[in-house]
């Protein structure tokens, strides 16, 4: 079965405590070659029959992702 | 005057909110999130609690149920609806108010007695106050921090359109210390903090809060 990927990351603009929670763990751990984080949503969706981009894009934008805060990026299969 | 009080599953205050109704002298209608049907309400009060265990995002399931559909439209002709922290987040989501709810700055589930200053006191929700007034209520959050892009909020501070404001400390990191919003027509308030919980002296810190619903009996009479 198809399999689309829709990944959401808060926009660069929007502040993100989460990801620099992680951040200073990793720096805890000793990674300081890691200089940021931003953390996010990865959704993968089972699709069965035709789906065209612009559904998959209103899915993202109207229900995965709120696009006020949030940016989408989709990742379709393979033609 | 009858004011609905919607519950979704994983509400938390929508009996405190119903009593608030009630002691401001309106009767309190059960709504459930499901059905399609508002049974002549004249407002709306959508209330704090986590639907959906806060999924996907605080609000953002709850702000697509069969019932919420109802409610935009019925909002868009001028209905007043009031959403308190959970409410509020699902207001944000379905598109009623501007801006969203994000994760507290500190990462901490923030719970205490909070000072506000009412910004807008020509609102449905508002209208008991008088602008300026600070009031104490409690607030309650984990995903309470009001967001919008920079050229949204200094539109939304020209328009006058920020409601209620954290006054003696930022509880959750909402830029521009904002705690609630207003539609443009005054008649959608949105706020992080619980007036439903200040309405008595026994359970409250104070009873500020009962304003809120005392001002909607006005808006709807005069509408």
């Amino acid at each position: 079965m198809p399999q689309v990927v829709v990944d959401v990351v808060l926009k660069p603009e929007i502040s993100d405590p989460q990801g620099q929670a992680v951040l200073g763990a990793l720096g805890r751990l000793g990674h300081t070659q890691v200089t940021g984080v931003r953390q996010g949503k990865h959704f993968v969706l089972d699709v069965e029959g035709a789906i065209s981009r612009d559904d998959l894009e209103r899915i993202a934008e109207t229900l995965l992702a709120n696009p006020v805060i949030e940016d989408v990026e989709l990742h379709l299969p393979e033609a | 005057m009858r004011i609905g009080v919607i519950t979704f599953p994983g509400s938390l205050d929508d009996v405190d909110a119903a009593r608030a109704v009630r002691l401001a002298g309106a009767e309190p209608v059960v709504l459930w999130h499901a059905d399609h049907d508002l049974r002549g309400v004249d407002a709306v009060v959508l209330p704090g609690g986590f639907s959906y265990g806060d999924y996907l995002r605080a609000g953002a399931i709850a702000a697509r149920a069969p019932m919420m559909a109802d409610v935009v439209d019925r909002a868009r002709q001028g209905m007043p609806v009031l959403g308190i922290c959970n409410g509020f987040q699902v207001l944000c989501e379905a598109g009623l108010l501007p801006g969203a709810l994000t994760r507290n700055s500190h990462l901490h589930f923030r719970n205490r007695d909070q000072r506000l200053r009412i910004e807008r006191a020509d609102t449905a929700w508002t209208s008991d106050y008088v602008e300026g007034q600070e009031i104490v209520v409690p607030v309650k959050n984990g995903e309470g921090r009001y967001v919008a892009a920079p050229t949204e909020l200094e539109r939304l501070e020209g328009e006058g359109r920020v409601a209620v404001r954290y006054v003696g400390g930022n509880p959750n990191g909402s830029l521009r210390d904002i705690a609630g919003v207003t539609s443009e027509d005054g008649r959608v308030v949105g706020l992080m903090p619980h007036p439903e919980h200040a309405v008595e002296d026994l359970t409250g810190p104070s009873t500020d809060g009962l304003g809120f619903f005392t001002s909607v009996l006005k808006a709807v009479v005069g509408a």
